[in-house]
């Protein structure tokens, strides 16, 4: 009963984040005017500079700003023409990928009742949660700053993972083995799919960032016109660098949890800490591959956009471990319930 | 400018390096160099690269080029992402240690690449030489990194903060504003906007040409954090490789009611780390009391616990239970429940109706959902001479079709419980000298007990004969070979035994890492300057600069927060020409000093 009514959350849930996967594709072709000058004025001219001319402006013009900060360092990543287009479409965006996100969360809870236990134990309720943490950070970093460019990303990558999840995933809500039944499965699986979900927007980010970056520093644009007010609609690839650290930054701490509390989970349950179980080496591979992120992020000629390039290896490391190892390994993760 | 590479995970803004030039400096250029972002050395890791490899390099100026290539943040890079790439091959190619019966069907699936990839130990990826050397090189880069990291942040703790820069408009944040206090408790308050920060306060020039210049730094916990993290990995190799060597694991099958004795002969299957110490193995003995299993309509298990007693050295006894998350932790080992199934008390009477067997016989469960068992039973000492094998199963809801020829079994619990044996007799080879499995039956030298079956075409085929045994029923044997008593049904269980030292050590540089990344990743690490001196017409003016290590969102608001006691000044090309002069001021005075 609860099992029909979780289902049918999860459905309007997919069908929101569609609405608003489109909203937002509309509002990021639509909302930037295309302004050739802006991408060739950065060329040649060093970050120090751009940085020094911003900030001195900034002093002479904005008297009532009390402490000046260079652009470089702000943490703005917002709209570079605010206010210039209307963004009613982003507006249907947001209050749908809010809607989305709030049917997606009963769908969770309903689950987690028919189930009568946490909701992520298989692959189903796995990609369930992993999607709904990343909705809700998306949630959580618009209201600080505004990152709707975001949204037709995010979204649509919720309507993937979620109609993957209808369609290929879906088991029954039942209770599980043994081997299951802990505490550990509340802690370690939650911080793993919360991770998931961080390293999802932040990988969106990176990519972001290297789209903007290719364009700007080749002085080029894309020839569909679509393509170019994308490109204009996105932050400077500073910013989105910035942002997808912070994000990537809590993501790696999270990682570290899910590889230790994981350890801790094994050793009680299966006699070993650590094994080299096929889920475990492709966790060690993704924590890995973030550690290299935060140290490209500090090496001389890797930070940017080589160090952006690891954020999106972690994330396709991710899915390998997610969408590969769990169906095919003989691993003793595996708990997707498929036969 | 940075003598050695980092390991700064964090960080585009280098504190540590920039304070020596700042302070040492006296060309403004470089002061200012050393402290914006923009123009700060990222990593510092520039310094292994750059060194001029001139002719007449000796063995010693070659060590330290190497020594420095392999310390550099560089080289540290290269060696993860090799780390990350040489891990693949071990979660897709089945590996000796985990499956090794997976790495026997690549072998026959693929004869001509498996001996190929053996040669590359890509069956032992985590064992291999190759492994083995990306970490340690690794391991070794991080120490010739972090510990003159550390020793330079323990002398950095030592020292007060560097002297403020001449010029704060390249900070990051900056800030500039009037005050109508005096100077001195203008000094005080600034002095006491910096709480918790370490203080350095220079004061150059007297009477109304004093410029008191205050460096605050704080967030030193997160170098501290860097350091505890990096040595915490180096503290888990260490205790990882301890606790290989001097570890033991065993496993054991005990039948309800039997006791098994902690020693090495005792276990079916025993290994140890190089370093093993047999005293190490506790002295205690443990017995299976019973064993409860219970499972779901849909036959998935869903509770198992096994209760025993712990019997000391001393013969002290105490109960314990053993679940399957639940290890239970004795004489310095742990048990763990790793398996569980039916073990059939089984009697055979040889041709001379005499007693030849007589014992619990665990029938290895081949499905966890039905447990429809398979098991092997020999009987070597008949007064007749000739041995007997029984190979088959155990079906403990047994639906038997055609006189065994198709059998099942539709439960995992014992509803309708029934053994179905395969007949041998001749020699079971257990003289031969050769170790045998207790599981399998060498039927080489046997002959199988048969049955002809009318096909219904006139002709005959024949079939092993079936024997199907139900508890206390006792059934002749085929070919005039003896009886089968199937007596009781107890339940076993698959221990694992373990002792690893280690593990508490391991557990603690965990918790440490996450501690040490936690803090080393979120602590900010902030430096603020606060200039303060009196413009022409003698009213107090400042300007002040604020500089983090790596991301710092919330700088410009500490900036805010820390010269919140001041009101700011109207920027007025007056109170410009103040603070400028009161930096020229003090620009000259640390020029003649």
């Amino acid at each position: 009963m609860t099992g029909q009514l979780s289902l049918y959350f999860v459905t309007f849930a997919l069908t929101a984040y569609l609405i608003s996967a489109v909203s937002f594709a509309i509002d990021l072709t639509r909302r930037a005017p295309v302004r050739p000058t802006r991408a060739r004025s950065l060329v040649g001219v060093g970050a120090g500079g751009a940085d020094e001319a911003a900030a001195g402006g900034s002093l002479g013009r904005d008297a009532g700003i009390d402490v000046v900060v260079d652009a470089a360092d702000a943490g703005s990543t917002s709209d570079p023409v605010p206010g210039a287009v209307s963004r009613r479409a982003a507006g249907i965006g947001m209050s749908t990928f809010l809607a989305g996100t709030a049917l997606l969360l009963a769908g969770v809870v309903t689950r987690g009742i028919a189930a009568g236990r946490v909701p992520w134990a298989n692959m189903y309720e796995f990609t369930l949660m992993s999607v709904l943490v990343a909705s809700v950070v998306f949630l959580a970093i618009q209201r600080r700053t505004d990152v709707r460019y975001l949204g037709t990303f995010l979204a649509g990558l919720a309507v993937l993972f979620l109609f993957l999840a209808l369609t290929v995933l879906y088991l029954d809500p039942a209770s599980v083995q043994p081997a299951l039944q802990n505490y550990w499965l509340v802690i370690h699986v939650s911080i793993a799919t919360s991770a998931v979900g961080l390293s999802t927007v932040g990988a969106v980010t990176s990519a972001l960032q290297l789209v903007k970056d290719r364009y700007e520093s080749r002085g080029t644009q894309p020839r569909a016109a679509w393509g170019r007010r994308i490109v204009a609609s996105l932050p400077a690839p500073e910013s989105l660098e910035r942002l997808a650290y912070r994000i990537n930054a809590v993501a790696f701490v999270m990682w570290t949890f899910t590889l230790v509390s994981g350890a801790i989970w094994a050793e009680h349950a299966w006699g070993r800490f650590w094994g080299w179980d096929a889920k475990e080496v492709w966790t060690f591979v993704t924590w890995v591959i973030y550690a290299a992120y935060l140290h490209a992020r500090a090496t001389r000629g890797w930070e940017g956009r080589r160090a952006a390039w690891f954020s999106v290896a972690g994330f396709l490391s991710i899915i390998v471990n997610y969408w590969i190892i769990n169906q095919f390994a003989n691993s003793l993760h595996g708990y997707s319930g498929l036969g | 400018m940075a003598r050695r590479g980092g390991y700064r995970p964090e960080g585009l803004v280098v504190i540590g390096e920039a304070e020596t030039e700042a302070a040492a400096a006296p060309d403004e250029g470089a002061a200012d160099g050393g402290a914006a972002p923009g123009a700060g050395d990222g990593a510092g890791d520039g310094a292994g690269a750059t060194v001029a490899r001139g002719t007449g390099w000796g063995w010693r100026e070659w060590g330290r080029w190497g020594w420095r290539q392999l310390t550099s943040m560089r080289v540290a890079l290269l060696l993860l992402m090799l780390l990350a790439i040489a891990a693949v091959p071990g979660a897709v190619l089945p590996q000796r240690l985990q499956d090794a019966a997976g790495v026997a069907q690549y072998f026959t699936d693929h004869p001509s690449l498996a001996p190929w990839l053996d040669r590359f130990s890509l069956f032992d990826v985590y064992t291999s030489p190759w492994f083995a050397a990306i970490y340690l090189l690794l391991f070794i880069s991080l120490v010739g990194c972090i510990v003159p990291r550390a020793f330079e942040h323990a002398r950095v703790l030592r020292q007060p903060p560097p002297r403020a820069p001449r010029r704060f408009t390249r900070f990051p944040a900056h800030t500039a504003f009037a005050s109508g206090l005096p100077l001195d408790d203008a000094v005080a308050q600034a002095r006491r906007g910096l709480r918790g920060y370490r203080l350095r306060e220079e004061s150059v020039g007297s009477g109304d040409a004093r410029v008191v210049s205050i460096s605050g730094e704080r967030g030193y916990l997160r170098e501290v954090g860097n350091i505890v993290f990096h040595l915490a990995l180096v503290g888990l190799l260490v205790s990882m490789a301890y606790g290989s060597l001097v570890h033991y694991r065993g496993q054991v099958i005990i039948v309800e009611g039997e006791t098994f004795a902690n020693s090495r002969l005792a276990y079916d299957s025993f290994d140890t780390g190089a370093w093993f110490d047999e005293d190490s193995l506790g002295d205690f003995r443990l017995r299976l009391d019973s064993f409860h299993a219970v499972f779901l309509p849909n036959g998935q298990a869903d509770d198992f616990r096994a209760d025993v007693a712990v019997i000391d050295a001393d013969g002290a006894e105490r109960p314990a239970s053993i679940k399957v998350n639940e290890p239970l932790r004795v004489g310095g080992a742990s048990v763990y429940l790793m398996g569980n199934g039916y073990a059939p008390k089984i009697q055979v009477h040889d041709a001379a109706g005499k007693l030849a067997f007589s014992a619990t016989v665990p029938f290895i469960p081949t499905s966890n959902t039905s447990y429809v068992s398979h098991g092997v039973v020999k009987v070597a000492d008949t007064s007749t001479g000739t041995q007997i094998g029984l190979n088959g199963w155990f079906l403990p809801a047994a639906q038997i079709i055609d006189d065994g020829a198709f059998a099942d079994s539709t439960a995992p619990t014992p509803d309708d419980p029934a053994l179905l044996l395969e007949v041998w007799s001749g020699d079971l080879g257990l003289d031969l000298g050769v170790p045998q499995n207790v599981y399998q039956l060498d039927t080489s030298r046997m002959t199988q007990s048969v049955r002809e079956i009318d096909d219904g075409a006139g002709s005959t085929t024949t079939a092993p004969v079936r024997v199907e045994v139900r508890p206390g029923e006792t059934v002749d044997l085929p070919d005039g070979l003896g009886t089968v008593t199937f007596e009781s049904l107890p339940r076993f269980v698959g221990l694992d035994l373990r002792y690893d030292p280690t593990l508490g050590w391991v557990l603690g540089f965990a918790l440490a890492a996450i501690v040490g990344l936690t803090g080393s990743l979120f602590l900010p690490r902030r430096r603020v300057f606060v200039r303060l001196g009196l413009d022409p017409r003698g009213r107090t003016v400042g300007t002040a600069a604020a500089l983090a290590r790596g991301d710092d969102p919330g700088l410009a608001r500490e900036l805010q927060r820390v010269t919140g006691w001041a009101r700011t000044a109207p920027r007025t090309a007056a109170t410009d020409t103040a603070s400028t002069a009161a930096t020229t001021a003090a620009t000259a005075d640390e020029e003649s000093s």
